[in-house]
């Protein structure tokens, strides 16, 4: 009677195998010339994109909380990664001008050199004791998980501790993003200030390779990043994991006097996301090449929660569509593409307009269609709402609507 | 006789109002209890107390053997050492099937490792089966408990109830919106229940709570009024002027 | 000794330019006038003086003109004229004034004095202008004396002060004559009188001019300081300055040799190489500062390069010699009466600053109330997040904004703009509740996402429509300006302003609610709907309106906020988390929580800015940090509705 797992998911079946089909055609039209190599790096972006989603949707589908912080998390994985980059990258073309000197190089002086290059432009001419770790890689990469994971787990514990939940814990997430994009903007953060880092698409070492195959590479590595991330949590949703968290979205009181610590599960999937998210960060910045404290504005951290919406929350393929579809349009309306509508008395013209479209639709879908585009797939599937006579399915703010659930 | 739980002078206040005054409150590891007193007499604050939902301002509550005081515990934990609470309106995960309520309620590892690493056996898969059985929901496994009807939400609570196998049972009007032979099977189940863990019942119903045949314990303004059998407590002069007289 | 020597030289000062009474005007210019024709700063000084000082009344006028290209010589015999332009050149007058008639252009030379002579001939003329019949050409000379203190104009000024029947400019004249005192009075007992003389007196002009007294400069010495110095400490290096300062003291003293700057040692290392080894070390091991130093002390050794202090060298030059702060001033009892005033003054100043940090919290708190009253309303009365207030904030600058394109007079405009403002939001506001937030109501996280939405959809079109520079919203002439205490403490009439608004909101909301018929039913509806509804209340009219209301107070915020800050299409999200953070912080449904979050938040920005002025940046990380710390403390706000009532 107990089906096997991957007999009662069909989607990620599917899904998975959607993924491979696509990489390897990516692949394919990348090597016959067929897709441009800036092409190539927006549908890699596009597949971080789709990581963060879908991280996202655990913590607000799944577990209904709705953070408006995660985008904080990603930023940090582009800077971790981001400061290796530019230090390596630096230290190679430090090198080697000090080499054309004359004398080999000493320590210091490079080091010296790597930081009137990378300081230069805040007026800064000593390296930051946080770039400490920047030399090493390794070091760098544990960063990147880290640095999230340890914030995460600090304000989580705080916010979840005291109980701050629904709307007053969103708030304070946007908080978060806040102060940490104002200290970003300093100058003597150490970060470059509004500069940021930049640079980031030349990988160290391997300037002989061209922006073409890096261009697949980390395509690559977005596409195994998404697919084991996926095939992960799908795992983590599917048991009873995925059903206490799913029951503290709904009830939480309830779910506390079935003795299960509430607290410690938002915990843990608060930061579970926050190192997803990072990740997906670290693999987005290098192929966007430059990051910079305007990447935490407040509309970045409306972005991850719109791309569940839109792609439909609590199930993981469609925060994956959501996100795909939601950001290739925007880089289709936003690149000048798109043709203008002319009204006789003005001229829609999108690169203008499209966020104006863009937070209509979102309202739109919030209104009439809760389910976003996965709505599409139920009805494909014959599947129905259930008629509650809109009554939600639990008492909390993050529970899920009538015109959400599945009959 | 030992006692299981063990409540007493405790006193709180909201906003100056006094819910619970001075209370005191004792029961035995395997005894039946009913709890009557008209609204607002503190009954539900009573429940909320002893599981940690409301701290009192003053007083002591302890359970168990070794006498863990209950104040200091959270409600996951006071849960976790075996009190178990239903509510007066079915409260079950309506998005989640009749067999996820009753593996969230089974008694297994609470912490987030333990039950990532969990997997239903075929003990676990029994015994879902045999508690959705006992309560009339063998055929209904599958279904999400939301489409259930009322009545069978409050059995499927009671269910998940039994699922945690706590040592004492905080019922709360298990009887509101049951049919009369839904309520006679409820009695009997309570009845069995209590053969092996203590139950304490708060109710309105003076029919169900005669048909339940223990110990009375009524409440007035925060405060034990009086305790005994149905019989001695109806024909309690103060009872009679505060709660029976009205009704 | 060395304060004899001091006076003595002062008094020959004086004796130079002493007055020279026997000569007119014509007479010192006819014996200069070579001088006078090519005056230069450095030159002309004795000529100027003996004029100023000459006694001849005509002294000043001849001056003035001289001053304002009014000057002539004749060419034919260098003789002075007082010039004006006329239909056949020059109009000439002699110096004393009389009529001397007309000359071609090309006979006479116009006078030039550059720039830095005519400064030179304005102080001279400060002697007349100080007892200039007219009152406001005696204020600008002491203005311009304030503004550049001279020991020359001491003399002048106390000569000037008996006569001066004006009480406010004899106050000023002596104060200023004070000051001139304690910085320039040759006898130092008189200096430090004037300086005790003023007591804890925090004037600007006080304190402009006791800090030069006290400025120093680092000397460097071996052993004791020099005779005569007016040492205010010994400096140990390491501990009061870096040693590399140090040592780079020493050698701009010529006390010890350059260091060997790293890039310089990289030059002698390459200039010194012979088939890639120098120093007797191979150019690939070169890639430490260990081989670096090797290979240049084999080079001095060899005599190749010139010996550069090593490390240990370095070391005991500094231990050799001793540094010094040194006040320029040389007479210490100056310095220390300087001193002692600046203590009292400063003990006097930090209470005026903590006043002015208390006005500046005050005014950023009614800032942060203005934005935060209608999400009170909004979200503490009706439970409703409105994202989006941070826009209809905005839209009330631009309305603003707006009305001045059409009313020209910034008076009119503005009390025409702030009940436009509170309808066109009202009306935003009312829009926004039929038309989503009606469908949302029990579903908070779902109304934060729509209007959030909203909130970004209205900001591109404030971009589309305004642009992205910010607009002028000009507030009228008499907000401009500033409620000046002394100089420490003040507010700007606009913060005033801003104050009074927020404070007819409070009593405005407060009516709104205990008195009238809508704030009793709004109070019905936020405790218990559905028996509202029972009593003929309609909750639909009641969310409506509330929300409404809610808007339009942000829109009336917003034009007071455009008056002081860029109206642009970022105004109004610049204050939604703060706002946000005011509610809660305070305490959800209460106005006087709100108003006790603002005064925290405000009060607690100004305090972190005041420990690190330059950053406001950092403040607000700081206190978005500390809000998050508070949450957990008083998770419910400083004024939390308790028991029952708060749906526990």
């Amino acid at each position: 009677m107990q089906k096997s797992y991957l007999m009662r998911t069909p989607s990620l079946l599917i899904f998975l195998a959607t993924l491979a089909l696509f990489t390897v055609f990516v692949t394919v039209a990348a090597d016959m010339g067929w897709m441009s190599t800036s092409f190539v790096k927006t549908l890699g972006k596009t597949l971080c994109l789709c990581l963060a989603a879908v991280a996202m949707d655990l913590v607000w589908g799944y577990a209904g909380i709705l953070s408006l912080g995660h985008m904080a998390f990603f930023a940090i994985g582009g800077y971790m990664i981001g400061m290796w980059l530019m230090y390596a990258r630096t230290e190679e073309i430090v090198v080697a001008s000090l080499m054309n000197g004359g004398l080999p190089a000493t320590p210091q002086e490079v080091q010296q050199g790597i930081a009137t290059q990378i300081f230069g432009v805040v007026g800064a001419s000593d390296l930051p004791t946080i770039w400490g770790f920047a030399h090493s890689l390794p070091l760098q990469l544990l960063l990147v998980v880290a640095l999230p994971g340890l914030l995460a787990l600090i304000f989580g514990w705080l916010a979840f501790r005291s109980r701050v939940t629904g709307v007053y814990l969103s708030i304070l997430t946007q908080a978060m993003t806040l102060a940490l994009s104002l200290y970003l903007f300093q100058n003597d953060s150490g970060l470059r200030g509004n500069n940021g880092l930049s640079g980031l698409q030349n990988l160290p070492g391997l300037d002989a390779v061209g922006q073409d195959r890096l261009s697949v590479w980390f395509f690559w590595a977005s596409a195994g990043a998404l697919g084991l991330t996926y095939l992960l949590l799908a795992w983590v949703v599917s048991g009873k994991f995925g059903s206490v968290i799913r029951a503290i979205r709904d009830d939480e009181a309830r779910v506390r006097f079935l003795g299960y610590s509430v607290e410690t599960y938002k915990l843990f999937v608060f930061t579970l996301t926050a190192v997803i998210v990072a990740i997906a960060g670290a693999l987005y910045y290098p192929q966007a090449g430059i990051i910079n404290p305007a990447e935490l504005a407040p509309i970045a951290s409306i972005y991850l929660a719109v791309w569940v919406a839109i792609g439909g929350r609590g199930r993981l393929y469609g925060a994956v569509i959501g996100a795909a579809v939601v950001s290739l349009l925007t880089t289709w309306f936003t690149g000048g593409r798109a043709p203008s509508i002319p009204l006789g008395f003005a001229t829609i013209n999108w690169v203008d307009w499209w966020q104006v479209l863009l937070g209509m639709s979102f309202v739109a879908v919030t209104l009439f269609a809760p389910k976003g585009i996965g709505g599409l797939f139920d009805a494909f599937a014959g599947l129905r709402t259930p008629d509650r006579k809109g009554a939600p399915l639990g008492p909390d703010d993050g529970s899920l609507q009538e015109q959400e659930a599945v009959e | 006789m030992s006692s299981i739980l063990e409540v007493s002078g405790v006193s709180v206040s909201f906003d100056g109002f006094r819910a619970i005054n001075n209370l005191s409150f004792t029961i035995g590891p395997a005894e039946l209890r009913a709890i009557i007193g008209p609204n607002g007499a503190g009954k539900s604050t009573f429940m909320d107390i002893v599981t940690g939902k409301t701290r009192p301002n003053s007083g002591t509550v302890t359970f168990g053997e070794r006498s863990v005081s209950l104040l200091k515990l959270s409600e996951a934990q006071i849960a976790r050492i075996g009190v178990g609470r239903k509510f007066q309106r079915p409260t079950v995960f309506e998005d989640q099937t009749v067999t996820e309520n009753l593996t969230l309620a089974l008694k297994a590892g609470r912490g987030p490792w333990r039950v990532l690493a969990w997997r239903a056996k075929a003990a676990d898969r029994a015994r879902v089966q045999a508690l959705a059985e006992q309560v009339g929901l063998g055929d209904h496994l599958a279904r999400k408990s939301g489409e259930l009807s009322h009545g069978q939400k409050q059995w499927l609570e009671i269910a998940m109830l039994l699922a945690q196998e706590p040592r004492l049972l905080l019922v709360d009007e298990p009887a509101a919106g049951m049919t009369l032979a839904e309520r006679e099977r409820t009695t009997a189940l309570l009845v069995d229940i209590a053969r092996s863990r203590a139950v304490v019942v708060v109710e309105h119903d003076m029919d169900f709570v005669r048909r339940l045949n223990c110990r009375v314990t009524v409440l007035h303004e925060g405060a034990v009024l009086a305790e005994g059998s149905l019989d001695h407590v109806t024909k309690n002069q103060d009872v009679i002027d505060v709660y029976l007289g009205r009704g | 000794m060395r304060r004899l020597i001091a006076c003595l030289l002062a008094a020959v000062a004086l004796c130079n330019i002493a007055p020279a009474n026997a000569e007119t005007a014509a007479e010192i210019l006819a014996a200069n006038g070579p001088l006078v024709e090519k005056a230069s700063r450095q030159t002309i000084a004795p000529v100027i003086d003996a004029l100023a000082n000459s006694g001849d009344p005509a002294a000043a006028a001849v001056l003035e003109a001289w001053a304002n290209k009014g000057l002539g010589v004749r060419k034919a015999d260098g003789v002075f004229f007082l010039i004006s332009p006329s239909p056949d050149g020059y109009a000439l007058q002699d110096l004393t004034g009389a009529d001397a008639g007309t000359a071609a252009k090309s006979d006479i030379t116009e006078l030039k004095p550059n720039a830095g002579v005519r400064g030179m001939i304005a102080t001279a003329l400060v002697q007349f202008t100080l007892s200039d019949p007219d009152p406001a050409k005696r204020r600008a000379a002491l203005d311009s004396i304030g503004q550049d203190p001279k020991f020359e104009a001491l003399a002048p000024l106390r000569a000037s002060i008996d006569t001066e029947d004006d009480p406010g400019l004899r106050a000023q004249k002596i104060r200023l004559e004070r000051l001139l005192t304690l910085r320039f009075d040759p006898d130092s007992m008189a200096r430090v009188a004037a300086i005790y003389g003023f007591g804890a007196d925090i004037g600007l002009d006080l304190r402009g001019a006791l800090n030069p007294i006290l400025a120093t400069k680092v000397i460097a010495a071996a052993g004791d300081a020099p005779e005569g110095a007016n040492v205010a400490r010994e400096l140990i290096p390491g501990r009061d300055l870096t040693d590399a300062a140090a040592y780079d003291l020493l050698v701009t003293a010529g006390l010890a040799p350059a260091r060997l700057t790293l890039g310089a040692q990289r030059e002698a290392l390459l200039a010194n190489m012979v088939n890639g080894v120098v120093g007797g070390v191979a150019l690939a091991d070169l890639d430490t500062q260990v081989a670096r130093d090797r290979a240049y002390t084999a080079l001095e050794v060899a005599g190749a390069v010139p010996v550069a202090a090593t490390d240990d060298e370095a070391a005991a030059a500094l231990a050799a010699h001793s540094f010094y702060d040194v006040y320029v001033e040389p007479d210490p009892a100056v310095t220390d009466a300087a001193k002692a005033e600046l203590k009292i003054i400063s003990r006097k100043l930090a209470a005026m600053q903590a006043a002015d940090l208390g006005l500046d919290a005050l005014s950023l708190a009614s800032i942060y109330f203005l934005a935060a009253i209608g999400l009170a309303i909004t979200f503490g009365v009706m439970g409703v997040i409105n994202m989006a207030h941070g826009e209809f904030i905005t839209m009330g600058a631009y309305t603003g904004y707006v009305v001045q394109l059409f009313i020209p007079n910034y008076t009119a405009s503005i009390i025409v703009a702030l009940p436009l403002a509170f309808a066109v939001t009202f009306l935003a506001g009312v829009a926004l509740e039929r038309l989503v937030i009606r469908h949302l109501y029990k579903r908070p996280l779902e109304t934060l996402l729509a209007t959030f939405g909203i909130s970004i959809a209205l900001q591109q079109i404030f971009k589309n429509v305004f642009g992205t520079q910010a607009r002028p919203l000009t507030s009228p002439a008499w907000l401009d300006g500033a409620l000046s205490f002394n100089d420490v403490v003040s507010i700007s009439y606009i913060r005033i302003a801003i104050f009074v608004l927020a404070l007819l909101f409070l009593g405005f909301f407060l009516w709104l609610m205990k008195r009238t018929r809508l704030g009793l039913e709004v109070r019905a509806v936020t405790q218990n709907p559905n028996m509202a509804a029972s009593m003929g209340i309609n909750p639909d009219r009641i969310n409506m309106l509330t929300f409404g209301i809610g808007s339009g107070i942000a829109g009336i915020a917003g034009v007071a906020i455009g008056l002081f800050a860029k109206v642009t299409s970022e105004l109004g999200s610049d204050y939604i988390v703060q706002s946000f953070m005011t509610v809660v912080v305070g305490g959800v449904g209460n106005i006087w929580g709100t108003l006790a979050g603002a005064t925290m938040i405000g009060g607690l920005q100004k305090v972190i800015e005041w420990f690190n002025p330059s950053n406001t940046l950092a403040a607000q990380t700081y206190m978005i940090l500390f809000i998050i710390l508070f949450i957990q403390f008083r998770p419910r706000g400083i004024i939390a509705l308790r028991g029952r009532a708060a749906g526990d």
